[in-house]
């Protein structure tokens, strides 16, 4: 009897850890070691080298394509923060009726497909689109704009968009879950209501905004079909654009796994450092409910997951 | 003292509308040009038409990739969820070497740019010299789903064991004290409780993998997926068909949602 539940249990383990292993562990080491091979004459070849490596950092193009990407990464980090932080301090401490309905509303989007949203912005930024036909009907130009889709700032804007609602969440849910008391003692205290949002409230959301930052800034550095979608040229030069054509049409697999390992260790750093930021920014014994290390993280899955 | 004019609250609504909009508008204009009554997606607007509605009814090779969409995802939330349970159950009660490990790996596709777990996986496949069409015509090809089960894997064992640590243990230990073996508490006490967790990672896992295309890109064999299809259709050029299937999913996506909501308060309410 028991030796059979103990029997269950280790076969319970052992599936999903098996499965781990076999489709995770392993493709992720096997992309490791793929950045050491190197492809003769159109054949991957099993030679350990770091060739990969040296062209990498040695050609001007690598660095300056992951420049570029994070410069538009931080771009759509800052607006979408900008956008987003307004709109969970309203969600959380000015609607009082309704807040979960309108909570829902804001992340609905989170769940209509992801091309959905993207091509939304091609219709509208279109040569023959909506905003060409308002501006032209309007008088304010004469010949449609071409300039507004496929360039750096159609990305910007269409990354904004679709990330907004994620920045939205840890900082709603920080927010969500500071005491009405605080706000209170701080008004009882003289406090106008700029010093009390400056120091009571904003430092208790950073961890919030550590979390939110951080999710739109490694989803939408890691996005690479709304830049060929909406990018042009410019967005040639996506980081995840340059592992999409080493997969594909430039063939060069252990390079392209060359390029994913690095952006992978980038993107593995970033969420360490994250996670130490928003440890240094809550305070001591916070007296937020809910976990106060790891929000980092725990928001970017909690943001993937739909909580 | 009288306190200062509040000019706070007004343009906090007047900002949180506009960003309302900034987020709505661009979804209501697809939906509105589906009805628009002119190929060509243009102002002014034209609208009363179910003309692309009709279209998409009758593009075979749309109607054959939502149903090769729909067994994908059936068959990722089996496997997801099959997996998924007994993975939040391990790490919330057996204690093994690389536990840690365990825990962090499960949770890479999530952290990770898609694309990174996409190019992982052909990797892998094409290295085991498994072919992305195997298991056509009757799956759409075992990479792809293995695929989305691996990355989606997480999302049920997230949900899941969450509820777990909220889990009052003493109800399993009653029920052993009453003799019923491993199965039985688990299939009569630990399940139901933990049963809103599973239903709603099941619909998230469902809905993620119809709408999921970095890792579908890299994976997919012959018979293309719903977004892989619409992509193909947006690359040759904007298609009010787009539109239509697009707001076709905007509906579906909003159904799902609410139903979601509804498992959410009823876990919330327990």
């Amino acid at each position: 009897m028991a030796t059979r539940a103990r029997l269950g249990r280790v076969l319970g383990a052992m599936i999903p850890i098996g499965w781990v292993t076999l489709l995770l562990l392993l493709p992720y080491i096997l992309l490791l070691v793929q950045s050491f091979w190197r492809l003769e004459n159109g054949v991957i070849t099993h030679h350990l080298t770091i060739d990969n490596y040296k062209r990498l950092f040695g050609t001007a193009l690598y660095p300056n394509t992951i420049l570029f990407s994070a410069g538009i990464a931080l771009r759509v980090t800052l607006f979408s923060l900008l956008l987003a932080y307004p709109l969970a301090y309203l969600l959380a401490f000015k609607v009082k009726r309704h807040r979960n309905l309108m909570y829902m509303a804001v992340i609905i989007p989170l769940w209509v497909s992801y091309l959905v949203r993207a091509y939304a912005w091609k219709i509208i930024l279109g040569q023959e689109g909506i905003l060409n036909g308002l501006l032209q009907s309007a008088g304010v130009i004469h010949e449609p704009l071409t300039v507004l889709l496929y360039s750096k700032w159609a990305l910007i804007i269409a990354l904004t968009h679709i990330y907004t609602p994620f920045t939205l969440m840890p900082i709603f849910a920080v927010l969500e879950s500071i005491p009405p008391s605080l706000k209170e003692a701080s008004q009882d205290l003289y406090a106008t209501r700029w010093q009390t949002f400056r120091k009571v409230i904003l430092p208790l959301s950073l961890p919030g905004v550590v979390a939110g930052c951080t999710f739109a800034f490694v989803l939408s550095m890691g996005d690479f079909l709304a830049p060929q979608l909406l990018g042009g040229n410019d967005s040639a030069l996506m980081v995840s654009n340059l592992v999409w054509s080493l997969f594909g049409v430039a063939y060069n697999w252990p390079l392209g796994a060359a390029v994913s390992v690095v952006m992978l260790i980038l993107t593995l750093t970033l969420l360490w450092l994250a996670d130490r930021v928003e440890q240094a920014v809550s305070y001591r014994g916070t007296m937020v409910k809910g976990k106060p290390t790891g929000a980092a993280q725990q928001g970017v899955l909690a943001s993937r997951s739909g909580v | 003292m009288r306190r200062p004019r509040d000019y706070l609250t007004p343009s906090l609504w007047t900002i949180g509308t506009l960003v309302f909009g900034f987020i709505y508008l661009p979804l209501l204009v697809v939906v509105i040009y589906a009805f628009h009554d002119s190929p060509i997606i243009a102002w002014p607007l034209k609208l009363g038409t179910l003309h692309w509605f009709k279209d998409l009814a009758h593009d075979r090779g749309m109607i054959e990739a939502a149903v090769a969409s729909f067994k994908l995802a059936l068959l990722t939330v089996m496997f997801a969820v099959g997996i998924g349970v007994p993975g939040a159950l391990v790490l919330d009660r057996v204690d093994f070497p690389g536990k840690t490990v365990f825990r962090r790996l499960v949770l890479l596709p999530l952290i990770l740019p898609g694309i990174i777990t996409g190019v992982a996986l052909l990797t892998y496949f094409s290295f085991l010299k498994v072919s992305l069409s195997s298991g056509f015509p009757v799956i759409p090809g075992w990479p792809v789903v293995l695929g989305h089960s691996a990355a989606l894997t997480s999302i049920v064992v997230t949900q899941v064991f969450a509820r777990l640590q909220r889990l009052d243990r003493a109800q399993e230990e009653a029920s052993q004290d009453l003799y019923a073996n491993g199965w039985r508490t688990f299939w009569f006490v630990t399940l139901p409780n933990i049963r809103t967790a599973v239903l709603g990672a099941t619909l998230l896992v469902f809905t993620l993998s119809l709408d999921e295309i970095a890792v579908t890109f890299f994976l997919i064999g012959r018979q293309n997926t719903l977004p892989l299809q619409i992509w193909g259709q947006l690359r040759r050029g904007i298609t009010p068909e787009v539109n239509a299937i697009s707001t076709v999913i905007f509906a579906l996506s909003v159904v799902a949602i609410v139903v979601w909501a509804k498992l959410l308060r009823e876990e919330r309410s327990m």
